[in-house]
């Protein structure tokens, strides 16, 4: 196969970025895209020319590294996320613009590289529960019913990549934040500061400047791992009742 | 001494976060599309009564009946304070939307250079500021050819207008019906999304629940704007006079 | 210098509670004047720094991701191990004690496994704890599953991502302690040397993959969590950027390195499909239950799996049904894949390379119905259509073996301290619990184990014995002096300009371990294999070509530093391989075998190798460190 790839290239975060357009003609229907990119790059680097930087680690679809906004979709036309594209995917002869993840909260640090470590922060703003190691009770000392468990897991299953936010017009990250409240709200584990951690995480998240939520279904229709919007909706909820029917106790510290 | 000084102590600590959680909430982009939310079904409440009463004019009687609830609608004093809430309704929908518009531009400050979404996500949900403003354009053109003048009309002299004449003289403008009807299709896919939107902002997204609100929603789209839009048409074919 | 592997006194369940009553312990007020570091936040990683957060050490924790919940322990399909017994199966803490001992060959230390097996439990207590939504059964309780041929069913899992489940559980503890200000994250940074004072480790140098930094972080103990070495064969089911060089840069200082040749095989991966190859892909162990393994008859070049259908029944050769009736296509993964390579050898392979068998579920489909089948391997079948753009539902599927995990790692005590004071290694990075060869799902549980249950303990007796004044400050001059080697190091990479990129000589350097140091290792080929790593270490420091700076990021830079330590390492597995003539568990020496099967040799190589660096181009020293089996009686394993 032959291809034409227009790819983003930029030094680093202060410098401007341009597209610059790539002829590959050593493209196998078989190779990954992010495969095809490693054949680019060796032709790059065998010419002298700095390769393309771009995010990748696991190559098996699960630790969310990769990124890659291709020919206008995130982790390209596929659900799937970039390391698990093919290139049968595409057709020969065929142009692929490849773009970094666009948002403000997600810098351009080279390239086709973003920082997500927002992400990091709203986790830790509250997405935990808060036990130390030790000293917890038995697994089985709380049944958790399977339907609870599983959607649970449903949520849990976020790699996060940050393709709903690549995906949706407002780079809002409300799928992601909404998974992880959402897996917590479901457990009974996650009970005891279910209303301070989506207050929290909400916080946090607007922090970020991550836009709002217009319901599009965007983030959910390009989702790698098939998260659900009805999380988004139970966050609201969550959020609702946090900021309506919280506890009036201020927490002052121990005894004197 | 100590417990007074305790008491102050706390009472300043505590003031001043008094009510914080209100004002946390409506600046977060939660509370934000919460207030969309509200404002927005509100809206749509008061497009039933202002279709309903509207409708009366296909009764063909001269517009006797329409205006007797027009009346009503103009004069009670219930109605009227109520109106007020309209306004405000109406006000902080925009308001917050444009805010809204203007943040979720920030949030993404360099745009795409292809930008090919999956057909799963239509695209008048993604297109919700758009039509808004359609529907700001077409409310500033209804408002000024109905109701400011006959308010300012009530306000100057106690006076209605005659509201039926009004529709008969200016839907017989084929621009205008044009325009009215271009105004009900944006209010149509701003209603399709914008129905369904506004209860999964709310947190209302359950399984058994969600065929009714989609079904109710996409015939509330349809059926509302389509009566809406029959009414210049009507007149202007004469159907009805 | 003798090897003193602390093993505690007393029957096999006493010696761990024994031990932590004998352990020294750190005063609460004192805690906070300590200082580790913690590379690496994986499983190990993660559940250490959160752990010793919790406990009030000032902890300082490094990943080269750009987040700590990137780590490859998230690739772990399918489930950890504990010892619960909820099934009333007659499971116990001494028989996955007495099964992991004897998965592992007989090859690893007694006292070690069974506080792995005592611990296995709090581990999923914890985990309950931390909301990972692991599988309930219908009345709320706990799953399990039998995994890998166990004949007891202790295997809990989330799906097929219990280690992403286990890992983001971790990393939210992790997050915890990161906003309590206890533990101090340090996402894409890389750790290149450790700094050795008065010959304890005081610290490590590090670079910020970003800006290039290369910067001095002092401690009063590190700990290594940095994984394992399976990317020396560059194609193998690890993340691209796993690396043995945290691991192999504390080695040079000190800290021994322990059965390198030690590598786990796994028979079903999806096949090479070019040159282009980057990692491959594992697909679950489980589709062995219904999935019967095959090759023609007669060797049918490029034999494609849409015309699989084409080859009668009597021309078709199940190869693993015929050699092992009794266990048939569920011998033990080391069996299985090195039968495969050799029908390969024949000549018998199918596919396009030749390099692959059959994997055929047209017998289970027939026998169960395709919806029993999509059932039970539904995301499994996807996965595999997605990667091959074939169907195995109409056509059987492609295996080939590849490298999964390596049981090999620095050498540690039984308080998982290295051969260097104040130097540990936690969960794949150390040797410790595998032996020769792992059982499915325990990688997970020692990870955790090591991390949430081991260091907590044996770390504070350290830190108690040398004191919280025994630190030494970033500017002594042995951080500049590992500063400086660092830096000559990585301006030496950039000023080569040679012609070969660094793929090509990792490439090399994994095809060269994979045919000679992979599933079947022979003493002319290790041989050879040991001539050419050399050779590709002299072609890799003379015409290896690195393009860009060292003060940016820069992805080739980072890969040529990464595969420079993998080719040393190569020629110690090889040499490690030599020293083995013995056959067992994952390491197979064509010269120790009866009847075709591997032969372990107790007689002689009942130890662990752990191996001393000597210096640039020198021989490594070989250091025994015996096996005291006090419990179990060796046997010898048989599937036939």
């Amino acid at each position: 196969m032959k291809l034409t790839l227009k790819i983003w290239r930029q030094k680093n975060n202060n410098s401007k970025g341009e597209f610059k357009t790539y002829v590959h003609d050593h493209v196998s229907p078989d190779m990954s895209f992010l495969e095809m990119l490693d054949v680019l790059n060796e032709g790059l680097v065998k010419k002298g020319e700095e390769p393309v930087h771009f995010d990748h680690d696991c190559r098996e679809g699960i630790c969310g590294m990769c990124s890659l906004y291709i020919n206008g979709r995130p982790h390209g036309p596929l659900q799937t996320t970039t390391c698990q594209l093919h290139m049968r995917s595409f057709k020969d002869g065929e142009t692929i613009t490849i773009e970094p993840w666009r948002a403000a909260a997600f810098p351009v640090v080279k390239d086709l590289v973003v920082d997500r470590s927002a992400f990091d922060r709203i986790q830790q703003a509250g997405g935990y529960v808060s036990v130390n190691t030790g000293g917890v009770p038995d697994g089985n000392a709380i049944p958790v019913p399977k339907k609870v468990a599983d959607e649970a897991m449903d949520a849990a299953a976020c790699i996060g990549c940050g393709a709903c936010v690549a995906a949706c017009k407002n780079a809002s990250a409300m799928l992601f934040v909404s998974a992880k409240v959402s897996q917590y709200a479901l457990l009974p584990q996650g009970q005891p500061e279910r209303k301070e951690r989506v207050e929290k995480m909400v916080a946090q998240m607007d922090e970020e400047g991550f836009g709002a939520c217009t319901n599009t279904k965007a983030c959910e229709a390009e989702c790698p791992k098939s998260i659900k919007i009805t999380n988004i909706a139970r966050m609201n909820r969550e959020y609702y009742s946090s900021m309506f029917t919280n506890y009036e106790v201020t927490v002052s510290g121990g005894g004197d | 001494m100590r417990s007074i000084f305790g008491f102050l102590y706390k009472y300043f600590q505590t003031r001043p976060t008094y009510m914080n959680w209100f004002s946390q909430l409506i600046t977060s982009t939660i509370g934000k599309k919460l207030i969309m939310a509200l404002t927005g079904l509100f809206l749509i409440s008061f497009l039933i009564i202002h279709c309903t009463i509207n409708a009366m004019i296909f009764l063909n009687d001269g517009g006797v009946t329409f205006s007797h609830w027009g009346h009503f609608m103009g004069t009670n004093p219930v109605i009227r304070t109520l109106e007020i809430g309209l306004v405000a309704g109406f006000l902080i929908h925009i308001f917050q939307g444009l805010l809204l518009i203007k943040k979720n531009r920030d949030s993404r400050p360099v745009r795409y250079q292809v930008e090919a979404p999956s057909p799963k996500s239509t695209w008048y949900s993604r297109s919700m500021g758009l039509l808004g403003t359609l529907l700001l354009l077409f409310l500033i053109m209804h408002t000024a050819h109905f109701w400011i003048p006959n308010r300012s009309n009530q306000f100057a002299t106690g006076e209605e207008l005659n509201l039926y004449q009004m529709m008969l003289n200016i839907f017989a403008d084929p621009l205008i019906v044009i325009l009215y009807v271009l105004g009900c299709i944006s209010l149509a896919w701003h209603l399709l999304h914008g129905f369904w939107s506004a209860f999964q902002t709310l947190g209302l997204n359950h399984q058994r629940y969600n065929s009714i609100i989609h079904f109710v929603g996409t015939a509330f789209a349809i059926v509302v704007p389509l009566i809406f839009a029959l009414m210049p048409i009507a007149i202007y074919l004469n159907w009805v006079h | 210098m003798a090897l003193d592997s602390k093993i505690p006194e007393g029957s096999l369940a006493e010696k761990w509670s024994k031990h932590k009553f004998n352990l020294k312990l750190v005063n609460p007020a004192n805690k906070r004047k300590y200082d580790v570091i913690v590379v690496g936040t994986g499983l190990a990683g993660a559940s250490a720094a959160a752990s010793l957060g919790e406990l009030g050490y000032n902890v300082k924790a490094f990943c080269f991701q750009d987040s700590p919940r990137r780590a490859h322990s998230i690739a772990a399909q399918g489930g950890i191990n504990a010892a619960k017994n909820y099934q009333n199966d007659g499971d116990s803490v001494y028989r996955l004690f007495y099964d992991t001992i004897k998965g592992g060959d007989y090859r690893a230390r007694e006292a070690n496994v069974h506080r792995l097996a005592e611990v296995s439990v709090n581990i999923i207590d914890q985990c309950v704890a931390q909301g990972v939504p692991f599988a309930r059964e219908y009345g709320g309780t706990l799953a399990n599953r039998s995994f890998g041929g166990a004949q007891v069913s202790r295997t809990f899992y989330a799906r097929g991502q219990t280690g992403q489940q286990l890992l983001l559980g971790a990393y939210s503890a992790l997050n915890r302690q990161i906003a309590n200000g206890k533990v101090k994250m340090y996402n894409r940074t890389e750790m290149l040397d450790v700094v050795v004072v008065d010959g304890k480790a005081r610290g490590i140098v590090t670079r910020d993959l970003v800006t290039g930094k290369i910067e001095s972080h002092s401690a009063h103990a590190v700990l290594l969590c940095t994984g394992g070495y399976g990317n020396v064969f560059f194609l193998s089911t690890n993340a691209k950027g796993s690396n043995v060089t945290a691991a192999w840069r504390a080695h040079k200082k000190g800290a021994f390195f322990a059965n390198p040749c030690f590598t786990q095989i796994h028979p079903t991966c999806i096949p090479v499909s070019g040159d282009h190859q980057s990692k491959l892909t594992l697909m679950s162990e489980s589709l062995r239950n219904d999935g019967r393994v095959w090759v023609p008859r007669e060797a049918k070049k490029g034999l494609k799996a849409k015309d699989a259908a084409s080859i009668p029944e009597a021309d078709r050769d199940y190869f693993l049904e015929r050699k092992y009736p009794s266990f048939g296509n569920l011998v033990p993964r080391d069996v299985a894949s090195r039968n495969a390579k050799y029908v390969c050898d024949e000549g018998r392979g199918v596919g396009a390379t030749g390099l692959a068998v059959f994997l055929d579920f047209a017998d289970a489909i027939k026998r169960d119905g395709r919806a029993v089948i999509e059932a039970k391997y539904g995301n499994l079948f996807d996965m595999y259509k997605q990667i091959t753009g074939d169907d195995p539902y109409t056509m059987p599927m492609m295996i080939y073996p590849a490298v999964h995990y390596t049981m090999g790692g620095l050498w540690v005590d039984y308080n998982l301290m290295t051969t260097v004071p104040g130097l540990y290694a936690l969960g794949e990075c150390n040797f410790s619990d595998h032996g020769a060869n792992r059982l499915g799902a325990s990688a997970l549980m020692q990870g955790l184990a090591d991390g949430y249950f081991v260091i907590p303990y044996t770390l504070g007796d350290y830190l108690a014995t040398i004191g919280w004044k025994d630190k030494v400050d970033i500017n002594h001059p042995a951080f500049a002096e590992s500063i400086k080697s660092v830096t000559d190091r990585q301006e030496k990479l950039l000023s080569i300009k040679g012609k070969k990129t660094v793929d090509q000589l990792h490439r090399e350097l994994g095809l060269t371990m994979w045919e000679y140091c992979g599933m079947s290792r022979s003493e002319s080929g290790l041989k050879k294999a040991k001539q050419i790593i050399q050779d590709i270490k002299k072609e890799f420091w003379t015409n290896v070509n690195v393009l860009g700076s060292g003060n940016e990021l820069n992805m080739e830079l980072e890969k040529a530093n990464r595969v420079a330590d993998f080719i040393e390492l190569g020629e110690l597995m090889v040499d490690d391989a030599l020293n083995r003539t013995e056959s067992c568990g994952g390491h197979f020496r064509e010269e120790s075998q009866m009847d075709g099967e591997a032969l372990r040799n107790d007689k002689d190589f009942f130890y662990v190798s752990a191996w001393e660096y000597k210096g640039e181009g020198e021989q490594q020293a070989l250091h025994k460190d015996p096996l005291v089996y006090e419990f179990v009686k060796p046997s010898q394993r048989s599937y036939k």
